[in-house]
């Protein structure tokens, strides 16, 4: 990624030239114009690459399901009828079309319990990733710019974080605090936030030590200036990419707490939970197990052959070598 | 009786922006024991011409489209692009000998330097290990590298630049070739040791008696060293010369740039430096006029139609252009 | 190279202790943890009396003071279910879970390495496209889903292999694959891209114009240059494979320290908790440690550092 260097301000000029009225910030202009432009670029490499269009488009089929869950879902997620339960899906021949992929113990449709458990994991996921990014980003911008004392504390608690098996935490953590989304949330985007840390952190003291901060600081930028022209923009494509790949790895988390019985309350339709209560009845009702996973399946192939792609198109040093 | 003959050589490479047409046509030939010096800017395929001798070049995406290059090996004449990958291994570290641009990165770094040395010995002499060391060690003196016993088992990155390009020349010369191809490597290297290495490169050719290629984009460093110069520009042979004709009477407005551009000693303090106008050729074009055309000062309309071929001027010098340098005219034929 | 791993090794201790520190205030998250312990209904009688039982309600710093002392000296106090010395229990199911653990491993290394240096070498072709999408598989698939999944069809349809517990020779095998799946994926993600851009190094093209084998140049140069980031991959997975064990143990009910951190956790048995914890833990630092000792072994840049 490239950056620009502040430009100095343009002189007056009698005749045409650049629109020099005071509102014109010539700065803001061309970087309208290189958003634009990037935008563009950004979508002719990702029609071009099989993989992250697929990418995408399974994860759009994902939010669109969770926007649209009321219009998509034949029934009330929660909605049970005990004279149904244990039905197989469609193409059994105990199964019917009107519960498409069968229903669980207590009768409730697995497809729309599907369908609307989208919701849980990309709340989950956006926010929990959203959480961890914000928390990474301020740490870690504190850690690079400040140094010392205060570098060492944050780097390393971040490294302890890092150092222990996340799952035991979060395991630990959930069984300690007990079951709610908030909770679940807010648990994921703690825990995950030393990642992001470490990343602004690596970022900041790379430019801070590249020659063109040295360039820019001589030519009279303050650090505000430094921030926003140099930091921010160059920490872009690493944190979304990583924050794509989180997201795909809450989305696990979520369903593998859920499978322990520590993530949302029984009554909220999750993944995870679907599972915890297929598993108990494997032998006789696999489809109540086996469907919310390939969801989960779904769900992260898309996340990550879209994470992929934004990889290979952020990270200039491989765009350049080719593959 | 020519060591190496190589004709016609033509290499392209298929990249996702198109066809790069990197070599057109180059032939040139070398004597046994012959100094031969390529001078070219960068993209003007000298590289690409002499890695493509031993196919060293990655094929995808580059391909060899044309050529013949027959070479006096240790098993009889052969044309080097026509050879099996086993004879071409053969080939390889036995009968020619390569130098490249960075000795940082052309060494392995978890490997020892010794045994870098060692290596091609092993299989090519069919050295055993004793043996092996011995004359790697035996190398390392002999260009240049003190302590060399106990520097066998040090690593590249605790050499100098200059001392890394010394394991370099150790590790071509290992198993006695008779041809030296060396791709620009002292570009790399600062000045004061770039003499050093020049020096032994001189001392080990007039030793060994090896035939050497000698690719720079320094007209300075080829003087000193070459007996004969070849100047590339666009895929393509503009000049080719002994080395006192080419500097002293340039047959080729490129040379004639290229020697114009060198900042003199016995220059004006006030004169400006003279540069050749215009931009690099674009390779992405199948080579359908003279590419130096856009920009020579004496190009004329049948520069811009067609290739011109390489005309002989005088004893062994010869150059593809349409235009007489020396008459100040076009061509007559 | 010495100061590195002196400097490594200090960091590990420090990081020790972090952990010991991190175990006792999650667990007091809460600030109630005898409310955890206790059945729904107790009253707040039964409650304060499991209070004292534990010592909840000494002050914070005794209570950190002898949790710290205890966890040094490998003592955890004895688990409320079991009524046992918690540590005792936990290096009881140790070996279990060390076994799982380096079966799926070695089944990830074995399968994963050359397939991914297959795919490397040859891009474009099967070898490759089977390489990245076993590398897709494996980041994608849940390692529990899969786990039922293989229970379904190998267990209970095929009955080629067992579903539950460590009795057979082959009880192993559907734990180890479900556990080891996310590894495999990683190993031939990493293999296939280091081979890749190893190839593209200057050194290969020295080596090839040497004349010397192909086999040769795969092995001493490609292979060798591959093996640092494998050893440093190696040592990042361990903190997976503890992890994920809770999730494999469980499903498999096999004795080791992931169900036991499931089971432990489930019951509110802190002292069991914070035992498995402190210990998990203790393993995936000295992991991390002894790759460092290895990278730093390995790779000569690190080892002749002046």
């Amino acid at each position: 990624m490239t950056s620009k260097q502040p430009q100095p301000q343009p002189q007056p000029q009698p005749s045409s030239g650049p629109d020099l009225s005071p509102s014109a910030d010539p700065l803001l202009d061309d970087t309208r114009g290189r958003v634009a432009r990037a935008a563009a670029y950004t979508a002719k490499l990702l029609l071009r690459d099989k993989g992250g269009m697929i990418g995408l488009t399974l994860f759009l089929i994902v939010v669109f399901a969770a926007v649209f869950a009321p219009y998509i879902a034949p029934h009330h997620p929660l909605q049970q009828d005990l004279t149904r339960s244990r039905q197989p899906p469609a193409w059994h021949d105990a199964g019917s079309w009107e519960y498409p992929l069968g229903t669980d113990s207590l009768g409730r449709d697995m497809f729309s319990r599907i369908v609307y458990g989208t919701r849980v994991s990309l709340t989950v996921g956006f926010l929990g990733v959203t959480i961890a990014m914000s928390i990474g980003l301020v740490l870690g911008l504190v850690a690079g710019f400040f140094g010392g004392r205060v570098d060492n504390a944050i780097m390393g608690g971040a490294n302890l974080f890092l150092a222990v098996p996340y799952l035991l935490i979060v395991v630990v953590v959930a069984a300690v605090v007990g079951r709610s989304l908030i909770n679940v949330v807010l648990i994921f985007g703690i825990t995950d936030a030393p990642l992001f840390v470490r990343i602004t952190r690596g970022e900041v003291l790379r430019i801070r030590n590249s020659g063109y901060v040295e360039s820019a600081v001589s030519i009279g930028a303050g650090k505000g200036r430094i921030l926003f022209d140099h930091i921010l923009p160059n920490l872009v494509g690493p944190l979304i990419t990583v924050a794509t790949f989180e997201m795909s790895a809450m989305i696990f988390y979520e369903a593998g707490l859920g499978f322990l019985g520590l993530s949302v309350p029984p009554n909220i339709p999750s993944w995870g939970n679907m599972l915890s209560a297929g598993r108990q009845y494997l032998a006789t009702t696999p489809w109540v197990a086996t469907y919310p996973g390939f969801a989960i399946m779904f769900t992260a192939l898309g996340m990550n052959l879209f994470g992929d792609w934004l990889r290979d198109v952020l990270d200039p040093r491989l765009r350049r070598k080719g593959r | 009786m020519s060591i190496l003959e190589v004709k016609d050589l033509a290499v392209e490479f298929n990249t996702i922006e198109g066809v790069v047409h990197a070599v057109n046509g180059v032939s040139f030939s070398l004597e046994s024991r012959e100094t031969l010096g390529i001078v070219g800017e960068s993209g003007s395929g000298k590289s690409v011409s002499m890695m493509s001798l031993l196919r060293l070049i990655p094929e995808p995406p580059g391909r060899l489209r044309s050529g013949t290059a027959w070479f006096e090996s240790a098993t009889g004449r052969v044309d080097l692009l026509a050879l099996s990958r086993a004879k071409r291994s053969a080939v390889r570290g036995r009968d020619i000998g390569f130098v490249f641009q960075d000795p940082m990165s052309s060494l392995n770094p978890l490997m020892t330097v010794g045994d870098q040395i060692a290596e091609s010995m092993r299989v090519h002499l069919k050295l055993d290990d004793k043996a092996a060391r011995k004359r790697t060690v035996e190398l390392l003196d002999r260009v240049g590298i003190p302590a060399a016993d106990e520097r066998y088992g040090n690593y590249p990155h605790q050499f100098s630049g200059g001392m890394r390009q010394r394991v370099m020349i150790a590790i071509a010369i290992a198993c006695g070739p008779k041809l030296l191809i060396a791709d620009e490597p002292t570009t790399a290297l600062d000045v004061t040791v770039q003499a050093q290495i020049l020096d032994l490169v001189k001392s080990l050719r007039d030793e060994l008696g090896l035939a050497v290629i000698w690719i720079s984009h320094d007209l300075g460093v080829v003087a000193g060293l070459a007996d004969r110069v070849i100047v590339m520009y666009g895929g393509m042979v503009a000049e080719s010369a002994p080395v006192d004709a080419l500097y002293e009477t340039p047959r080729h407005p490129y040379t004639e740039g290229l020697l114009q551009a060198l900042p003199r000693v016995d220059q004006d303090r006030g004169e400006e430096l003279r540069s050749i106008e215009g931009t690099p050729p674009d390779l992405y074009a199948a080579p359908a006029a003279c590419p130096f055309a856009p920009r020579c000062s004496y190009a004329f309309d049948r520069c811009r139609r067609e290739v011109p071929p390489r005309f002989t001027i005088g004893d062994g010098h010869e150059s593809a252009c349409f235009f007489d340098l020396e008459q100040r005219r076009p061509r007559s034929e | 190279m010495q100061r590195y791993l002196l400097s490594r090794a200090v960091q590990s201790v420090l990081l020790l202790f972090g952990v010991i520190v991190l175990v006792f205030f999650l667990v007091r998250l809460t600030g109630d943890p005898a409310r955890l312990m206790a059945p729904r209904e107790a009253s707040a009688e039964d409650i304060a009396e499991i209070r004292a039982l534990m010592g909840f309600d000494r002050p914070l710093p005794v209570q950190f003071a002898e949790f710290f002392t205890g966890a040094i000296r490998g003592d955890f106090g004895n688990s409320v279910h079991y009524r046992a010395p918690a540590m005792g229990m936990v290096l009881d199911r140790l070996p279990a879970t060390v076994e799982l653990a380096l079966t799926a491993l070695l089944f990830a290394v074995v399968v994963g390495v050359p397939l991914g240096v297959v795919g490397g070498s040859n891009p474009g072709s099967i070898w490759d496209s089977i390489a990245r999408g076993l590398g897709l598989v494996g980041q994608t698939v849940p390692n529990f889903w899969i786990a039922m999944i293989f229970i379904l069809v190998f267990s209970v349809n095929l009955g080629w292999f067992p579903s539950f517990g460590r009795g057979h020779w082959n009880s192993i095998v559907l734990p180890a694959v479900s556990l080891g799946l996310f590894p495999l994926g990683q190993i031939v993600r990493l293999m296939r891209s280091a081979v890749l851009e190893i190839r593209g190094e200057d050194y290969i093209r020295t080596a090839y114009s040497k004349g010397i084998s192909d086999r040769r140049i795969y092995v001493a140069h490609v292979f060798r240059n591959a093996a640092i980031p494998l050893v440093s991959m190696l040592g990042v997975q361990f903190g997976y494979l503890l992890g994920g064990s809770i999730y494999i143990e469980t499903i498999f009910s096999w004795p080791g320290l992931g169900r036991m951190i499931a089971e432990s956790v489930a019951a509110r048995d802190f002292p069991l908790v914070q035992a498995v914890a402190v210990f998990t833990s203790l393993v995936v630092v000295a992991m991390n440690l002894l790759t460092d000792v290895a990278y730093a072994l390995i790779d000569p840049r690190i080892r002749y550092d002046k």
